[in-house]
């Protein structure tokens, strides 16, 4: 799984997606042609840090500081990224 | 960190439109989806069109686009955050430019569902600076003789010409294709043709037989074989183009055993605003009887959301009967469409015909049978035409509608 997804990878939201925040769901959604996902607090984490800048590896080291009681939080956050690459809601730069 | 884990299933929902509508897996209500029927004036006369046969009455009585801007503002509070702006024929409107504003400034996804008929320069140039998110283009077929036929228009050469403005400007290409018997024998080139102009989605949409295409049901149904087929094709193609090109292929009920959850269930996450104001929860529910759907003009849509009995009446399973009450499959299909059930059967609370439990499921298959009669598949098409919806809302033309139990 994590052989898609490297430290040094820089990942940006996918074209004519958006990522935003609702109010109405408390949650962070990615908008795209007649559609959405809804993403969980985690996940929300994950993509709102996804700037076109910020390697993977820079994401981790953050999340990892931010959420420092979380355990194995590497391997969720790779596997997050492993899914979002994989259904295009991002892309690699 | 929140209370989530990241460990925790990342995706709670995903909405995904199919033929103007959605499938998702989500029971709380609110409107994430509001459709605007801007207009009932089309240019183009297809004839499998789901619009209302007598829409000739909504002609008239248009929103304004002060009434249009205050929906847009009512249902984002709600939660509502794709905007469909449809019709009819949106671009007949001269204010889509003001309503792509004002979506933009609500932060609405918006999208722009149009046949291309009226899509210029200018036009498409305000639109991307107005902040309009997506088009969605419908195209008919390969051969302009079949895309001319069936849209009772002279529009093939137009289309493509869109397609590459579309694309010239930056939007997502998506592609909108009802499937019919005249163009189903050619999904492969269909798909490869959204491939040449570059499309990131297709929409294979099987026809569903509502509005004019109930009408004209036994000219358009395909053979299960030729749909088999297509799906068969589909999923191949599917395949060879990976994410690059996302292709749905929305399946049509007459040949599952079971119903679909139409609109992912009454009331549960679309809301539709027509041309005159009503608002609905689905795109026919106005063929229902003993109900009165509200409209913008007298209560808000929050009422009309959380209050309006038309709203509660089958959200829901409280209204089930049998065979659907006990089935163990009713969260599945919520019983299906209740406007195909009552169009059909005449009653709107059984279980839709489509379902091999329905004690009408006879209906669904005679209709199968029906479209293989050559006499009955002789008959003309009726088009989607002013002058016939005309005909129609004035009680004038029974032709080929005293079956059903409701004007389509």
């Amino acid at each position: 799984m994590e052989n898609n997804i490297q430290h040094s990878d820089v990942f940006a939201i996918a074209l004519h997606h958006r990522f935003q925040w609702e109010d109405a769901q408390q949650s962070y959604v990615i908008l795209f042609p007649e559609g959405m996902v809804k993403l969980n607090g985690g996940a929300g984490e994950v993509i709102k840090r996804v700037d076109g800048k910020a390697t993977v590896g820079d994401i981790v080291a953050e999340l990892k500081m931010a959420f420092p009681d979380a355990a194995d939080i590497e391997a969720d956050i790779i596997g997050m990224f492993d899914m979002a690459y994989g259904k295009a809601w991002i892309r690699k730069l | 960190m929140t209370q989530n884990s990241l460990g925790d299933s990342a995706v709670q929902m995903a909405v995904h439109a199919q033929n103007n509508g959605v499938a998702a897996n989500i029971t709380h209500t609110q409107p994430l989806w509001l459709l605007a029927e801007v207009t009932y004036r089309c240019p183009l006369h297809c004839a499998f069109c789901y619009n209302p046969t007598d829409y000739d009455k909504h002609t008239h009585n248009e929103l304004n686009t002060e009434q249009w801007i205050q929906a847009l503002r009512d249902a984002r509070k709600l939660g509502a955050i794709q905007l469909g702006i449809s019709g009819g024929e949106p671009l007949l409107r001269d204010d889509i430019e003001d309503i792509v504003v004002e979506a933009k400034k609500l932060g609405y996804y918006s999208n722009l569902i149009t046949s291309g008929v009226g899509l210029t320069e200018k036009r498409i140039q305000a639109f991307k600076e107005g902040g309009l998110d997506h088009i969605q283009l419908s195209m008919h077929d390969i051969t302009e003789e079949i895309n001319n036929f069936i849209t009772n228009t002279k529009t093939f050469e137009l289309k493509k010409k869109v397609a590459a403005m579309i694309k010239n400007h930056g939007y997502p290409m998506v592609l909108n294709v009802v499937i019919h018997r005249y163009n189903i024998g050619h999904i492969k080139e269909i798909l490869e043709m959204a491939e040449a102009l570059g499309a990131d989605y297709v929409e294979l949409a099987n026809t569903q037989y509502y509005g004019w295409s109930l009408v004209n049901r036994n000219q358009l149904m395909p053979l299960k074989e030729q749909i088999d087929h297509a799906e068969k094709i589909t999923n191949e193609f599917r395949q060879k183009v990976s994410n690059k090109m996302k292709i749905f292929f929305v399946v049509p009920d007459y040949f599952g055993n079971r119903p679909k959850k139409c609109m992912n269930g009454w009331g549960e996450v679309f809301m539709i605003v027509t041309a005159n104001g009503d608002v609905l929860p689905c795109h026919s529910a106005r063929v229902l009887p003993n109900m009165v759907f509200p409209n913008v003009r007298e209560k808000g849509l929050e009422w009309a959301w959380k209050d309006s009995p038309a709203f509660n009446k089958y959200r829901g399973t409280s209204w089930m009967k049998g065979p659907c009450v006990t089935c163990p499959e009713k969260m599945n299909d919520l019983a299906g469409c209740r406007c195909q059930t009552f169009l059909l059967s005449g009653d709107a609370e059984s279980a839709d015909p489509v379902c091999s439990l329905s004690p009408n499921h006879y209906l669904i298959e005679q209709a199968i049978e029906d479209s293989k009669n050559p006499i009955l598949a002789s008959q003309p098409i009726i088009f989607r035409t002013d002058k016939n919806s005309k005909k129609y809302a004035s009680g004038e033309s029974r032709e080929r509608v005293e079956e059903f139990h409701a004007l389509p």
